[in-house]
């Protein structure tokens, strides 16, 4: 055998032995090189009469194998060029075929007539623990605090293709591996344990010894599914009434939870419906026709470009300017310790760095301290956080109200209120401690960065860097380049992000920049729909059913109805509308200046509050402003809802692209899903251009919304463009770093 | 096309869907049969003359499987020639099968035929038949399958019926059906369920709580809170997105209870009646079936009356009564609303809050009912109606002879 990802041995009792390692990773995936290896390593163990039983293991210190390679996957998902010759007959068999290859091989080394046991020293997840899960004995780890297993597939829009919708569910029954497979989450080898996922637990370094003795011991070995009179636990659906139920609560669970929009969930449970009422063979084909089904949606193709290798490539730093050397933050001073500055505070001590934490008294910077207190001691009293750990964090917070303890700082974040001349006196203050080479930092997430730089002495190491709220809960960093900003501190300030772990996405100046920009157009056209006569209950269902995390109403008052009120009035002075006359501004000042309503913050705003701060419901006196004209809400009616919710988003990302505030369609993608939730089964607003309508599709709808509703909707030049010349996004603004963009 | 019409009709009591039930002990095929040897005695058959019996039943499995109207055929002594079907029009196959067998009179296929129904709850329970609606991914989710209660909620929720509301209208069919069984009105057409000796089983309406008041049904808990807050709430605001949050004001006071029982509906061509010196009663004037959206599920009774009176070329107030299953309070509540029909003329003698449901049987139960009320007041016409599971309706438009 010619194997490239597998080392392959035979000991004197004929026992075999896989080692899984494929050269140059740190991590096993199956790639399609270590695919072949597993069919060539079946075959030989299937045919050669000296071998007696088979071992998989991993050669990797970091476990057996991570799954699918989805660097490999993602270029083939969503479906290549038709081979143009065929018959559909025959591209489908050839599709079929394609993606039941690893299952078919699984299945011929589970009934080879061998026993097969599988030592698993670390992480198996998707594809790996498949791998797995096709041998007849599984031994464990029990002493690798990393080791996980899970199948993640759902969480990137794919399901499992190699078995795991139908050996899974056999051997641990529907209830327990239904939302282990819709939601992806991990388990830890305990848990395997109990579940009978694994068989046996033992030390890192006895694992494949266990395994060779089990498979010594246990010539006969078959799977639990091919013994006769096999049930699967806990009953077949039309065979056992609680498996009937099952399946119904699995379903209205998945409609309620995810309104239908993504179709790797719903095709799980079909995988697991439909495959375990029939033999495991015709489970494995079903599988695999749900498989190439998933893998073809544009959802897919999106989710798995987006949520995996967009995200993972942003949060190792694709978007750093080359060429400089990796920027020691040793001290980072942040400056403000209201709600921003805190949780900035907290996250920096978090990853480990010395924090100057300063406000106007010890008392206010001290204050911003009690939030990390609060946030550490919730997680060491639900165990999450040692409390030696939990202190060692909180000595890195250093209160202070004097500027002299901001000497010696890498960087500064500034964090005070989006006041520009207090921004203006705390950039000098600081300036004034600061080495030459140090990056002032603005947490803005309005006011142009490079008016702000205007007060720096050194304007080329000044830069936006905006943090979301609440800070230790939103992944994303919204990093600004101003006008003199240097690619130096756009490196050291991308370090800076990493180090704190988050993901940074790069824009350049501009009013609120772009996740602000583009987030409000979200709200405004909810605004617009209320004054229009549509039941508030209608746009905010709509709202969340199109896969928004909130409804356009409860943004508005989260965000604070005077704060919208306001940015209203200023956008509308901004065009020349007279917004004191339109049905919009008059309702909005009637809300704020009338009633009192202010949002969320005042526990009253489009909603009532509870005393949790959760919505208890829409205001039901808001009709006596607003007459209902639109009370019921047909599917058509809600597809054009949706339509005009998530178009004008997207228009204005497109709008951004055009005004060169964001010029790379990932950044574009992770910035909608990350900063302001965009509807993530599309991937983000360009994927959601590129992948779910198609320009062409696109750029129409936009006209007719236009059309319809005014011309907020209507496309620019270089939609135009690109329309015409049929480019996505992806083709126009490909992501810095890849084929495409060095192409480009 | 020939008429049809309705020489007879006669059904059982009902008795509690339970264990403790009255008819628990009878089987399913024995009330069935009973129904049949009740409609051949009255009227003097010779069976021989009866072409086809279609049965409704809504869990055709267990006792109830394979084709129960044969089996009963047999069971009760027919002549062999006598066919038999069993259909599943869920809560109107009893409707369903006296469309069917008066269909099968008009075109000629048959000259007799019995239709009606029968459905023992308390001896295979309501689900037993499974089925793949709520449970095969592919069709639940785009259909937005919630359970029928969620969808009467829904109904209250969107066209504004309060808790006060549906126990009103749940008190007030108590107190009809309790007036009716006081005056004898249901006399001529109950026939007492005997045992296996011979003797009487049960003779009357079990399920009734004629002592209902406001007060002691506003002291039931909502049945479908539960499963509305398991995602079923959520899922039915993706169909009706209108609707902010589902108030749910059905319980076991204002919903239909469980219960056993049969019914048989004879029908037959003139020429045949004559033949066998039959005195008709009714006339059917117009049938008919439709769909309507799935997920309130229970919104089809306004949609196929409005059909069926096209059919008959009449309008809303041509109807002198109309008869309504009641599923739940909201049903006829939303079709009264809708159709501007006042309660005088709808369910005068109470419904299913009071009697109870028996699936497969309570079309032809309705039916029957009708027949009885129409000679006891001499009014004209009446329309009977059920809402149906999976978004469905079945009307019938009957007329005194």
């Amino acid at each position: 055998m010619n194997l490239e990802t597998f080392s392959f041995t035979i000991d004197d009792d004929g026992i075999a032995h896989a080692i899984f390692d494929v050269p140059g990773r740190s991590m096993n995936t199956l790639t399609g090189k270590a695919i072949g290896d597993i069919i060539a390593i079946t075959e030989e163990v299937a045919t050669n009469d000296s071998i007696k039983g088979l071992v998989i293991s991993s050669g990797k210190a970091s476990g057996f194998c991570a799954g699918a390679d989805l660097g490999e996957m993602g270029q083939s998902a969503g479906g290549g060029k038709p081979e143009s010759e065929m018959t559909e007959a025959e591209l489908k068999k050839l599709q079929f075929d394609r993606g039941f290859s690893l299952n078919k091989t699984l299945r011929e080394l589970e009934t080879c007539g061998k026993p097969i046991a599988v030592a698993l020293n670390g992480l198996a997840l998707g594809g790996g623990l498949e791998v797995a899960l096709a041998g007849h004995y599984r031994v464990a780890a029990n002493d690798n605090p990393k080791i996980q297993f899970g199948l993640p597939e759902a969480k990137i829009g794919l399901l499992p293709g190699a078995g795991g919708t139908q050996r899974l569910p056999r051997l641990v029954g529907m209830q327990e591996a239904l939302p282990l497979i819709l939601q992806g989450k991990s388990f830890t080898a305990e848990k395997a344990l109990t579940m009978g996922v694994v068989n046996e637990l033992a030390p890192g370094s006895e694992t494949v010894s266990r395994a060779k003795a089990w498979v010594k011991a246990n010539p006969d070995a078959k799977a639990p599914w091919d013994e006769k009179g096999f049930k699967v636990p806990g009953g077949v659906p039309h065979r056992s009434p609680g498996a009937g139920q099952v399946a119904t609560f699995s379903n209205a669970m998945l409609a309620a939870n995810s309104y239908g929009n993504y179709p790797a969930q719903k095709n799980i449970l079909s995988c697991v419906y439909e495959g375990i009422q029939v033999p495991i063979d015709a489970g494995l084909r079903i599988e695999t026709r749900y498989f190439i089904n998933t893998q073809q949606r544009p959802e897919a193709k999106a989710m798995i470009r987006s949520l995996f290798l967009s995200t993972q490539a942003l949060s190792k730093g694709a978007s750093r300017p080359a060429g400089f050397p990796k920027y020691q933050l040793n001290k980072v001073a942040v400056i403000g310790a209201g709600l921003m500055g805190a949780g900035i505070a907290y996250e920096q001590a978090k990853a480990g760095i010395e924090t100057v934490l300063v406000d106007t008294s010890p008392e206010n910077a001290d204050k911003g301290k009690d939030y990390a207190r609060k946030l550490v001691e919730k997680q060491v009293g639900r165990g999450k956080m040692a409390a030696d750990k939990g202190q060692a964090l909180l000595d890195r917070i250093h209160p202070t109200d004097s500027y002299d303890d901001v000497k010696g700082a890498d960087l500064v974040v500034e964090a005070v209120f989006e006041d520009p001349e207090l921004k203006a006196k705390i950039t000098q203050m600081a300036e004034a401690q600061l080495s030459e080479t140090a990056v002032m930092g603005s947490n803005t997430s309005t006011l142009p960065i490079t008016g702000l730089a205007g007060a720096s002495a050194r304007p080329e190491n000044f830069i936006g860097i905006h943090f979301f709220s609440p800070v230790e809960r939103m992944g994303l960093v919204e990093i600004i380049r101003g006008k003199d900003t240097s690619d130096e501190t756009l490196a050291k300030t991308i370090d800076y992000v990493l180090a704190i772990r988050k993901t940074p996405i790069v824009v350049n100046d501009s009013r609120g920049f772009y996740t602000s920009r583009c987030f409000g157009t979200y709200t405004q056209e909810g605004l617009a729909m209320l004054a229009e006569g549509i039941k508030p209950a209608i746009i905010e269902n709509v709202g969340r059913q199109s896969g928004m995390p909130m409804g356009p109403l409860e943004v508005s008052d989260s965000v604070g109805l005077d704060t919208a009120l306001k940015v209203g009035r200023q956008m509308a002075a901004a065009t020349g509308v007279d917004y004191s006359s339109n049905e919009l501004g008059q309702m909005m000042a009637w809300l704020v200046e009338d009633q009192g309503r202010v949002g969320r913050k005042a526990g009253k705003g489009f909603y009532d509050y509870n005393e949790k701060g959760k919505p208890d419901r829409l205001w039901p006196e808001l009709n006596t402003r607003v007459e209902v004209t639109v009370d019921e809400c047909p599917p058509a009616l809600k597809q054009e809802i949706k339509n005009r919710l998530l178009v004008r988003q997207a228009i204005e990302v497109a709008r951004c692209f055009e005004e060169g505030v964001i010029t790379d369609a990932r950044d574009g993608d992770i910035g909608s899903i990350l900063a302001w939730g965009f509807a993530p089964y599309t991937g983000g607003c360009c994927s959601y251009v590129d992948l779910i309508w198609g320009i062409e599709a696109f750029v129409a709808e936009a006209d007719r919304l236009a059309d319809t509703y005014g011309d907020r909707f209507r496309p620019g030049a270089l939609l135009r463009d690109m329309a015409a010349k049929g480019q996505g996004f992806y083709d126009r603004f490909p992501p810095a770093g890849t084929a495409a963009s060095q192409a480009a | 096309m020939s008429e049809a019409y309705i020489y007879d009709a006669v059904r059982t009591p009902r008795g509690k869907g339970k264990k403790t039930g009255s008819l628990h002990e009878i089987t399913a095929l024995s009330l069935a049969t009973q129904s049949l040897q009740a409609i051949r005695d009255r009227n003097d058959l010779d069976t021989r003359s009866v072409d086809d019996v279609v049965l409704g039943c809504v869990s055709p499995v267990g006792e109830q499987g394979a084709d129960i109207a044969r089996i009963a055929v047999l069971n009760a002594d027919y002549a062999e020639t006598t066919a038999g079907v069993q259909i599943d029009r869920f809560c109107a196959s009893g409707l369903e099968a006296c469309n069917m067998a008066a269909a099968k009179v008009m075109t000629g296929e048959a000259d007799m035929a019995i239709g009606g129904g029968v459905e023992s709850m308390s001896r295979v329970p309501m689900g037993a038949s499974g089925g793949a609606w709520s449970t095969d991914p592919s069709v639940a989710l785009k259909t937005y399958f919630a359970p029928q209660g969620i969808g009467a909620d829904t109904i209250a929720t969107k066209y504004g019926f309060s808790r006060d509301d549906v126990d009103a209208y749940a008190v007030a069919s108590q107190q009809r059906a309790a007036k009716a069984w006081e005056e004898g009105r249901f006399r001529n057409s109950i026939i007492p369920v005997r045992d296996q000796m011979g003797g009487t089983q049960l003779d009357h309406d079990e399920h009734m709580r004629p002592d209902a008041t406001m007060q002691s049904l506003g002291a039931l808990n909502p049945s479908f809170a539960g499963m509305g807050g398991m995602g079923f709430d959520e899922i039915i605001k993706q169909r009706y997105p209108e609707l902010e949050k589902i108030d749910h004001v059905h319980h076991a006071g204002n919903s239909s209870g469980i219960v056993d029982g049969s019914a048989a509906v004879l029908f037959g061509s003139r020429e045949m009646g004559e033949k066998h010196s039959l005195k008709p009663r009714a006339r059917i004037r117009a049938m008919a079936s439709i769909g309507s959206e799935p997920g309130i599920m229970l919104t089809g009774p306004t949609y196929v009356a409005q059909k069926v009176l096209k059919k008959a070329g009449m309008e809303v107030g041509d109807i002198d009564l109309y008869e309504l299953n009641e599923a739940f309070a909201s049903v006829p509540m939303l079709m009264m609303q809708l159709l501007n029909i006042p309660h005088e003329k709808m369910n005068v003698n109470g419904g299913a809050i009071a009697f109870g449901h028996p699936l497969g049987a309570t079309g032809a139960m309705l039916l029957g009912t009708m027949v009885d009320e129409l000679e006891r007041t001499g009014k004209e016409t009446a329309l009977v109606t059920l809402c149906v599971g999976a978004g469905m309706g079945t009307a019938t438009i009957i007329e005194r002879i």
